[in-house]
């Protein structure tokens, strides 16, 4: 009977998405202040419904309830209590009712802080988010409702996924999808601003702490995958431009576009077609995204669900919405006036070429994940785009990317002198020649890609630093002050508590970029990795460690049998740990997990993963050497947090306390 | 305005290569090894293991090797067409025997019948690994001089035989020129 109630909160929220959809936009077109007044309450049912037919999945989960085919198919009865949580989205009904889940919140959360907004302009962008959740309504209860009933019910479930059976992946999707549907809020400012026809400074300022809030959510779960793919998969890896990764990868770049082109839309008035664009395109490819995983028109680790009436209804869903908004778009951004104008050498040109090289970057992501499907669909072949070509175009676009983010928050708006930001960058310029010379031969052995790296990794750093120098330094005005008079640095650090948070946030943002390409340039450029045959008292050497594997016992996990091999690491002839691989194999699925045994510090990884019994006394094992590997993961924690203190900026919370 | 309608355009092009795509099966993936030598091996017969069977003695006939397994679903449903395919085959098949031991191999090819030339018996399936097999049953066509020409990953079946292995037959073993 209860999950029958979670199908029926479905159909009601239907109801309420379908009127919050129609009745607001009528009552913002016609004027009414009754009709528009609808859309705040709608949306907060809806979001109470979607979150009950949610609880309910959830129960059912908990309580083993097999009777619920999807149940059956993702768990057991000896699954772990909080995998059962995970386990409700660890298949393709709960990963569409998550969507829905998040969704509705945003929605919710729209509707509570928008007090300040006129309401027109509320009505207008929740009955767009509506329109959103009416299409993702009718797909999960016309082709994958997670409430249908198995009869006779399964006496015992199928199990999750092992591969999703792991802490990481109790918060990986959650942070994700919050991410992915964070950018429906944007993209919501951006249609209703065009049907409005109030595309302005202000609405740039409403839209920025939504977009940077989505953007945060964002990174996190990526950083998050990224982190599960490297202990889970044992390969060692931490990104492998699987078309799933690069589905949320497409997003977060252009994201990164959009908070940068809303930055110049709310400061400057311009660029305002530009953003808007870039809010479409961003949401677009969120949905474009969640169509790749679903449809199963591409093979991946994540494909886990295929079914052809659900890749139709993605599509037509994507087609009525994408190219719903880009004809509006088409209509009505030729009307739009093109705001402040400002020189070759300015704060919008160093942005603007930053935006082009995200789009660019975002677009050979894209020609690279569709690449196979473009070519089987010209029967051309089937083929598969791998790392090759994606390292291969990306170095050339990020590299003047990370060039320019030096550049560009010393330079000044409108119009500002080259000579100038040369002078105020000459000692970062030169620290950063410094790390790159000396840096490659500290870690061991010069290479080009290397110094590369550590070039424009301290370039980035340097010239924040600079440019929190600079900031520090003015009486007047913190960010365009050119050369001031000189002062010690007792006075100026007298003024760091002047500096708003929004820069604090683009600083530590930017440096987190930093450590992030430090993290990924000495990765790629020192790691060792080693794949042997050990009998056991064998020892193997990387970087500056010995292995030994000293021997395999097997055992008991709740759910899982394992076997686990002890293997001892030393470190210029002293003892140093013991690391514990397993290899796991679920009773239920019965496919073979690698659990890797990491020894995680601040400036190396220590990888082992267990593969095979070759011999009674002799295993295939995988032993990497990872040096700055946890700076990649800690760089987008900084970009995270730098995205957090951003939003937490004063400037947004007067806005919202306000009017 | 056109520059306006630009990135609709786009679009809408995205979108009819994604419902074409919608259309197509991604499993069907290319083999790397499609114009590679067939990786070499050397395993006894199922019949006589005293008899060692090598790719080099096929040099010089097109013939087929057969991926399957008496413990394989699949390759029950593909048996009859193999069977009926072996009677009017003027080829050689070969039937790789994967992982799976001998008397339960024999057994089953006297219940459903033996289209196979020769089975050979690659019980630790370290052969099916330098063939890339990542489902039984496979099937893979091979010219005379050694180099795999063709792939199929799952059951054959009378399409798959009349209009992608009979062609390449006809092509690869028509009278050397």
């Amino acid at each position: 009977m209860i999950p029958e109630i979670g199908q029926f909160a479905l159909v009601v929220a239907l109801a309420v998405a379908l009127l919050q959809c129609v009745v607001p936009l009528l009552g913002a077109a016609r004027g009414d202040p009754l009709w528009m007044s609808l859309a705040r309450p709608a949306a907060r049912l809806q979001f109470v419904l979607v979150l009950a037919a949610f609880a309910i999945l959830t129960v059912s989960f908990i309580t083993s309830d097999f009777s619920v085919a999807y149940v059956a198919a993702n768990s057991t009865r000896a699954l772990p209590i909080e995998y059962r949580f995970a386990a409700v989205w660890g298949g393709h009904e709960g990963s569409i009712l998550l969507w829905l889940l998040m969704l509705t919140f945003w929605m919710c959360a729209v509707s509570l802080f928008s007090r300040h907004m006129p309401e027109a302009m509320v009505a207008r962008i929740l009955a767009v988010m509506a329109f959103v959740s009416v299409g993702f309504l009718l797909f999960l209860l016309l082709t994958s409702s997670p409430f249908d009933r198995l009869l006779p019910a399964a006496a015992e479930g199928r199990d999750l996924n092992p591969l999703l059976q792991d802490p990481g992946m109790v918060i990986h999707p959650p942070m994700l999808y919050m991410g992915y549907v964070g950018f429906s809020v944007p993209f919501a400012f951006a249609i209703a601003a065009l049907l409005g026809g109030n595309l302005d400074a202000a609405w740039a300022r409403w839209s920025r702490p939504w977009t940077t809030v989505a953007w945060v959510f964002l990174t996190l779960g990526i950083c998050l995958g990224s982190a599960w793919a490297y202990y889970t998969l044992g390969w060692g890896g931490w990104w492998f431009w699987d078309p799933v990764e690069n589905a949320s990868f497409m997003p977060w770049l252009v994201g990164t576009a959009l908070i940068h082109s809303l930055a110049v839309t709310e400061k400057r008035g311009a660029f305002k077609v530009w953003t808007v664009l870039l809010a479409i395109i961003a949401f677009s490819l969120s949905l474009l995204g969640t169509f790749l995983v679903r449809s199963g028109v591409l093979t991946s680790v994540h494909a886990f669900a295929s079914d052809p009436r659900r890749g139709v209804f993605i599509l037509g869903f994507l087609v009525v919405v994408v190219g719903g908004s880009l004809a509006l778009f088409a209509w009505r951004a030729p009307k739009v006036g093109l705001g402040g104008r400002f020189a070759a050498v300015s704060r919008e040109s160093a942005l603007l070429v930053n935006n082009v090289l995200m789009l660019a970057a975002a677009g050979t992501v894209a020609l690279g994940t569709l690449y196979p499907i473009f070519m089987d669909s010209l029967g051309l072949g089937k083929i598969s785009v791998g790392p090759p070509y994606f390292e291969t175009v990306f170095v050339p676009l990020m590299a003047p990317a990370l060039f320019m983010m030096g550049v560009g928050p010393l330079a000044r708006w409108k119009s500002a002198s080259l000579p100038g930001i040369a002078l105020r960058l000459r000692w970062a310029f030169g620290a950063a020649v410094l790390v790159a010379v000396l840096g490659p031969i500290g870690a061991g052995a010069w290479s080009p890609m290397v110094a590369l790296g550590l070039l424009l990794a301290a370039w980035v750093a340097a010239s924040g630093a600079a440019n929190l120098w600079q900031m520090l330094g003015s009486a007047e005005d913190p960010i365009t002050q050119a050369a001031g008079k000189r002062e010690g640095l007792s006075e100026r650090l007298l003024r760091a508590r002047r500096i708003p948070l929004a820069s604090w946030g683009m600083l530590l943002a930017h440096w987190g970029v930093a450590v992030f390409v430090v993290g990924v340039t000495l990765v790629k450029g020192h790691e060792s990795e080693q794949d042997v045959r050990m009998a056991f008292g064998e020892t193997v050497v990387g970087g500056p460690y010995a292995f030994t594997l000293r021997g395999v016992s097997e055992g008991e996990g709740p759910n899982y049998r394992y076997q686990r091999a002890t293997v001892e690491v030393a470190q210029a002839g002293q003892a140093y740990t013991t690391l514990y691989p397993e290899k796991r194999v679920y009773r239920v699925q019965s496919n073979p997990m690698t659990e890797a045994a990491i020894d995680r510090g601040f400036t190396r990884d220590l990888y082992v993963s267990l593969g095979e019994a070759v011999a009674p006394t002799a295993w295939t094992l995988r032993i990497y050497y990872k040096p700055f590997i946890d700076w990649i993961w800690g760089g987008c924690v900084m970009m995270a947090l730098g995205g957090l203190l951003a939003v937490i900026d004063r400037r947004y919370r007067r806005g919202r306390v306000g009017a | 305005m056109r520059r306006f309608i630009l990135p609709l355009v786009i679009f809408l092009v995205l979108a009819g290569f994604l419902a074409v795509g919608l259309t197509r099966d991604p499993r069907e993936v290319p083999s790397p090894l499609i114009g590679r030598p067939a990786p070499a091996f050397s395993l006894e017969t199922l019949a006589d293991p005293s008899r060692v069977l090598t790719p080099a003695d096929l040099r010089g006939k097109v013939w087929l090797l057969n991926v399957w397994a008496s413990w394989c679903v699949a390759c029950r449903q593909e048996h009859p067409l193999l069977v009926e395919f072996a009677r009017s085959a003027r080829v050689p098949i070969i039937g790789l025997d994967y992982k799976d031991k001998r008397a339960e191999a024999t057994a089953w090819l006297e219940r459903f019948g033996n289209p196979y030339t020769v089975s050979v018996v690659d019980a630790d399936g370290r052969t099916g690994i330098d063939y890339g097999v990542y489902g039984v049953p496979e099937t893979f066509l091979i010219d005379r001089d050694g180099v795999i020409r063709y792939k199929r990953i799952g059951p054959l079946t009378v399409e798959a035989l009349r209009d992608e292995v009979l062609p390449l037959l006809k092509k690869y073993d028509a009278p050397s020129s």
